[in-house]
């Protein structure tokens, strides 16, 4: 079976500096992939090149079957992959609701009104607070309605960036059952993510990113095992979490 | 009490030209028209962080549009022209806004300054139209029946679009391609990520801005009667930026403000010509230090200040991120 998301190759440039290296990978249908690696490894870079944020130096990448390397974002968006960017950038001085309306802006307008219900049922905080502004939203509702809004489209493959990033240890468990919740109904998610141990245990394949190039990778059972995983991500994810916890 | 404040604003607006000396009501009218521009302004620079320097070109293209229509058309009605001067100029801001895609920051401005200086040549050069540096007598526009050939008439009709061009800015969120737009403003990325088309939306910001400063230009040309081109000089511009600065980047209400703030400064300023930039500059540096939000924001805060405590009224802080529920 041909896989939702295959990247072949990817080499990506800021200016001179090069930000990937041809980096190679694939997520299944329906399946949970993660991305690991330090900060400024690539990782957030490797998300946007696939939602065409970023235009790729080398390389190739098809979804679905399509190639959309040169696809403009708008246009992938369309075609069923969802962003949910580092930082969450929810639009502050929106509503809940108009935060999804813009999620919607590629939805049909006679289906709006369903997929909004469809958000507020996934997160049903987000239905009470629907004409709050978002920027006075805590930390873990703004990345809920950053995951809902990304969902307006109803998207095959989730590219979610650090959900977890900033939030206390009980709305981050949270927020990884909500995925595991998108992912049982068919979604495709690729995570990236700082806290390796928990996306290892939610993801089934892993690969870590390391300055831009991809060193290792295999199914996250393995990667857990790795010497090289374990002295780097989840030895580094202990000392965060006792940090941040 | 927002709606008490409304309802007495109403009342000072419709009955100044009954209470003040006919001066003022021809500077009201100017800080109406003023207004107008700031926001097309304010839906450019503010909104999708695009910064002209040329806006007192769009204003000069709607301005002579609505004229020549006014003097070889009179048959026209008010509204008819306006529309006119709002689309062609309209039209001129799409063709300049697609090249300016490319352009950011410094370089956008840069061009646009130079887009203004072109209008102003185009002007002079077209002196079998324009009439050049002769300049151009407008005469009294007819609404139906009535000439508008009285400062009250005209006060009122600039009012009357102005409350028009206001409210559709104001609910501008209301709509699909409004919010896409507003979204651009809040995060480009995030905006992106949601499906809206980038250039588009900034191409867009660009025609809009150029429609509502071309329909202010076709109400400055009937409320001041006469055009030459020294009127659309390159410091309308920068006026018209410092607008939107002191008045507050990205807000209707601000729009106003800043337009009404710097209208009547350069008129009590008259004087002194020679000191004007100099003032202007120190207003200009002195709100970017200490009110960078403009008035509007700075108004905001005061009323938080005000109630505080009161949930609901409260500006959202910058752009909270990594907020941690209790």
């Amino acid at each position: 079976m041909t896989p939702v998301l295959d990247v072949q190759d990817l080499t990506v440039y800021y200016g001179k500096r090069r930000a990937l290296e041809g980096v190679s990978l694939t997520v299944g249908r329906g399946e949970i992939v993660t991305l690991l690696g330090a900060n400024g490894a690539g990782k957030s870079t490797t998300l946007r090149a696939v939602s065409g944020l970023v235009r790729p130096e080398r390389g190739r990448i098809v979804y679905e079957g399509r190639d959309i390397t040169q696809a403009p974002a708008d246009a992938i968006v369309a075609a069923g992959v969802g962003h949910v960017p580092e930082g969450r950038e929810i639009f502050p001085e929106f509503t809940v609701l108009e935060n999804l309306l813009v999620g919607g802006h590629t939805v049909r307008r006679s289906q709006v009104g369903e997929r909004v219900d469809a958000a507020f049922e996934l997160f049903p905080v987000l239905g009470r607070r629907q004409s709050q502004l978002a920027g006075t939203l805590s930390g873990g509702e703004q990345q809920m309605l950053a995951i809902g809004r990304a969902l307006m489209p109803r998207p095959r493959l989730l590219l979610l960036d650090e959900p977890s990033l900033g939030l206390a240890p009980l709305l981050s468990r949270e927020i990884f059952r909500v995925i595991q919740r998108i992912n049982d109904s068919g979604v495709a998610v690729l995570l990236v993510e700082q806290n390796a141990r928990r996306a290892l245990a939610l993801a089934a394949r892993g690969y870590v990113l390391e300055t831009g190039r991809l060193v290792v990778a295999g199914p996250s059972a393995a990667l857990a095992a790795d010497p090289r995983v374990r002295t780097a991500y989840l030895g580094l994810d202990r000392a965060r979490g006792g940090a941040a916890g | 009490m927002r709606r008490a404040a409304l309802a007495t604003g109403a009342v000072v607006v419709l009955g100044l030209p009954w209470a003040v000396p006919r001066y003022f009501v021809f500077l009201a009218s100017l800080i109406v028209v003023n207004s107008i521009v700031a926001i097309g302004l304010n839906l450019l620079s503010g909104y999708t962080n695009q910064l002209s320097f040329g806006h007192a070109g769009f204003l000069a293209i709607g301005a002579y549009t609505g004229a020549l229509l006014t003097i070889h058309a009179p048959a026209l009605p008010v509204p008819a022209a306006l529309l006119v001067a709002g689309l062609v100029t309209a039209a001129v801001g799409l063709a300049l806004g697609i090249p300016c895609l490319r352009l950011e920051g410094l370089y956008l401005a840069m061009a646009t300054l130079a887009f203004g200086f072109v209008v102003v040549e185009a002007i002079l050069n077209l002196d079998w139209i324009t009439r050049g540096n002769d300049g151009l007598r407008v005469p009294a526009a007819r609404l139906g029946p009535i000439a508008l050939a009285t400062d009250t008439a005209r006060y009122y009709l600039t009012v009357a679009v102005a409350a028009l061009l206001i409210l559709a800015a104001l609910n501008i969120a209301r709509t699909r391609t409004g919010r896409a737009l507003l979204a651009v403003r809040e995060s480009e990325i995030a905006a992106q990520a949601s499906g809206v088309h980038l250039a588009a939306y900034k191409t867009l910001a660009f025609v809009l801005s150029a429609f509502y400063t071309g329909v202010a230009g076709g109400l400055f040309a009937l409320v001041v009667g006469f055009l030459s081109p020294d009127s659309f000089d390159v410091f309308l511009s920068v006026d018209f930026v410092a607008m939107i600065i002191v008045g507050g980047l990205g807000s209707v209400p601000g729009s106003v403000l800043g337009a009404a703030v710097i209208t009547t400064l350069n008129d009590s300023l008259a004087g002194f010509q020679n000191y004007r930039p100099l003032i202007f500059g120190a207003i200009l540096i002195a709100s970017m230090l200490f009110m960078p939000g403009g008035i509007a924001s700075a108004l905001r805060k005061l009323s938080v200040a005000g109630a505080a405590g009161y949930p609901g009224t409260a500006p959202p802080a910058a752009k909270p991120r990594q907020g941690d529920d209790p």
